[in-house]
């Protein structure tokens, strides 16, 4: 099998986000790996182990995990840490064209390069911490015409019959789903709990190839991309006062009664 | 006057309330088509006589929801194409913006998520970073496809009697690809007969301070009227479903109430509340981050301010 990880450097969860020219102002902040993403990882990590001959993943496991991803040259520190976990390989398209682009232009990219490959399992997060939009997964599928197994909490694959079957969490509830390799999926976080690289995971990651291929390498139009060709446009946007300061009581005993009075006051009862 | 499609999300033969803010978001733009995929086209068209709906379209011929986003993009993407739209929304659901997605996708057309609002000239209005940005955009390419949160307009309600349009799909109409993806199996969460999360104004959630025990919480959620939501830890302990988890892996929600109960307030958990109207806090810990978002905030045991609580409502809803 070979398994490509979509992944994204994001801002740090806890850094404080704002916006500068329409855009997410990346500069002053931590970027880390998309946390959503690093459990795409372990799910490939796990699969490949699961289905080598030695238990492990890398060399002679006859699978291979290919991180890929779209962002600046800065990109390779989150790339670095999914190969520290043990990918084995990784594709980083950085082009100062690709700056502000939406995720239209992003499934784009990442698509030319999932066909160029000739992947058999895509995996991705379910969303990223920073745009939130939940939709280039869905949007590969679409680009590649392949299955889509989005929100994934648990995933099978049969290697023999290419087979692969996931537990779905939708609003519904669960739902099983089949599909033949190739296919989409986006995995949750319930699915697995994501090693931490191991000091000799992390020694060997600084060996492994990241390659670059550029955007005429992938048949990518640099006009079709970034912020000049996004289909959506910013207007504005402005920082919200912030909430006003709330009441805080100390129960002591009519805790209960006051909250009670806040919802009467408020006429929400 | 300019033809705008909304969506008609529906299950077991009943459509789904934020339908109803789509259809007054859509009269602002033009005349409303409904497009409605699968389901029991009489009984679904008599919920919908009374949202200003110009027209109704109805696909059928395959069982839409057995299949993942792919085949309903692709039927809704021909009809975007026919008919060139001001606009598609859509409420935004996981499926809704999956949809969505394929199909701006496969209409070359621009994707706002989770706007918050929208006017006549398609500006969209979004609140991102947790509510800390409020953003106005526009698509400028293709059909603008658009997906809105639920709770996010009072709905007009105006009597019409829809025309009909039906569109008759067969399989072998499908890309290979999109029926390769087959659901086989469906297990349905139970919803205790409780409004659903994301449609809900009132919202009571449980976290690990329940240690398990939601009954106060459900005792509270029901005297309200309110949906049950809960924390991560809550779910990953397995004593709620993870379709009940409000936050950055599960639920995004904006009720006009929403009362935590023993949930710390960690980032992942407010990504997914912090826009609610009015927030109420309950928690042992004097510093626990979730009061810095509350409105009112009380410092006790939850086991203790929750059964209280509800005694006292139902005393003055008496
Ligand atoms: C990738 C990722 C995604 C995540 N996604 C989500 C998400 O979608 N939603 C989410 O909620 N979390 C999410 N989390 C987890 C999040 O970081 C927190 O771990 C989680 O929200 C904690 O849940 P909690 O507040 O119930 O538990 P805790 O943080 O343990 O807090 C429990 C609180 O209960 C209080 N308490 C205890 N007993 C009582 C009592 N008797 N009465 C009153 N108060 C009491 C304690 O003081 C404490 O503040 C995610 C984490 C990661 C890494």
């Amino acid at each position: 099998m070979k398994i490509a990880v979509c992944v994204k450097q994001v801002p740090d969860s806890w850094a404080e986000k704002k916006m500068s020219g329409g855009l997410l102002d990346r500069a002053g902040v931590d970027a880390v790996l998309n946390d959503l993403d690093e459990y795409a990882v372990e799910e490939a990590l796990r699969l490949v182990e699961k289905h080598s001959p030695t238990g492990e993943a890398g060399e002679g496991s006859g699978h291979t995990v290919t991180i890929i991803s779209m962002g600046p040259d800065r990109a390779t520190e989150a790339i670095r840490k999914a190969l520290s976990m043990g990918a084995d390989d990784a594709i980083l398209i950085s082009d100062p064209a690709l700056a502000g682009s939406d995720a239209l232009a992003t499934s784009l990219v990442l698509s030319k390069i999932i066909v160029r490959e000739k992947f058999d399992l895509v995996l991705c997060g379910t969303e990223s911490t920073d745009a939130r939009m939940s939709v280039v997964p869905a949007m590969l599928a679409e680009r590649l015409n392949l299955a889509q197994l989005t929100f994934a909490g648990s995933l099978e694959v049969d290697v023999a019959t290419s087979k692969i079957s996931v537990a779905r969490t939708t609003d519904a509830g669960i739902e099983n789903m089949e599909a033949t390799l190739p296919a989409v999926v986006s995995v949750i976080e319930k699915i697995n709990e994501p090693r931490y690289p191991s000091f000799k995971g992390i020694m060997a990651s600084k060996k492994k190839s990241i390659a670059t291929p550029s955007l005429s390498d992938l048949g990518v139009n640099p006009q079709s991309v970034g912020i000049g060709s996004a289909w959506s446009t910013v207007n504005d946007a402005k920082e919200r006062a912030a909430r006003a300061a709330g009441i805080k009581v100390v129960d002591e005993g009519n805790g209960g009664k006051v909250f009670a009075d806040f919802l009467a006051e408020k006429r929400m009862i | 006057m300019s033809q705008v499609f909304i969506l008609v999300d529906h299950t077991h033969g009943k459509v789904a309330h934020p339908v109803g803010e789509l259809a007054t978001f859509a009269r602002r733009i033009g005349d409303v088509s409904a497009l409605v995929l699968g389901g029991d086209l009489a009984v679904l068209t008599t919920q919908l006589s009374d949202l200003g709906i110009s027209e109704i379209i109805s696909i059928s011929g395959i069982n839409f929801d057995k299949y993942s986003a792919g085949a309903s993009a692709q039927a809704i993407a021909q009809l975007v194409t026919d008919r060139s739209p001001a606009a598609l929304l859509i409420t935004s659901t996981a499926r809704g913006k999956e949809i969505a997605a394929r199909v701006a996708v496969r209409t070359n057309s621009g994707i706002i998520t989770d706007a918050i609002d929208i006017d006549a000239a398609l500006v969209a209005t979004q609140s991102i970073f947790g509510g800390s940005t409020t953003v106005h955009s526009k698509v400028g390419h293709g059909t603008p496809i658009i997906t809105l949160r639920s709770n996010s307009v009072e709905i007009e309600s105006s009597a019409t009697t829809p025309t009909l349009t039906e569109v008759k799909v067969v399989e072998s109409d499908f890309d290979a690809s999109r029926l390769g993806d087959k659901v086989v199996s469906v297990t349905e969460a139970i919803s205790g007969g409780r409004p659903e999360l994301t449609e809900a104004s009132i919202i009571v959630s449980g976290g690990r301070g329940t240690n398990g025990d939601f009954a106060p919480v459900e005792a509270l959620a029901d005297v309200l009227g309110a949906a049950v939501g809960a924390s991560r830890a809550a779910t990953d302990a397995g004593w709620y479903p993870h379709s009940h988890q409000v936050g950055q892996t599960g639920k995004t929600v904006s009720p006009s109430l929403y009362v935590a109960c023993g949930i710390s307030g960690a980032i992942q958990h407010r990504a997914g509340m912090q826009t609610s109207k009015v927030i109420v806090a309950i928690n042992k810990d004097p510093d626990a981050p979730i009061f810095d978002l509350a409105d009112l905030g009380i410092v006790g045991d939850l086991f203790a301010v929750l059964p209280q609580a509800t005694a006292e409502i139902q005393l003055k809803k008496a």
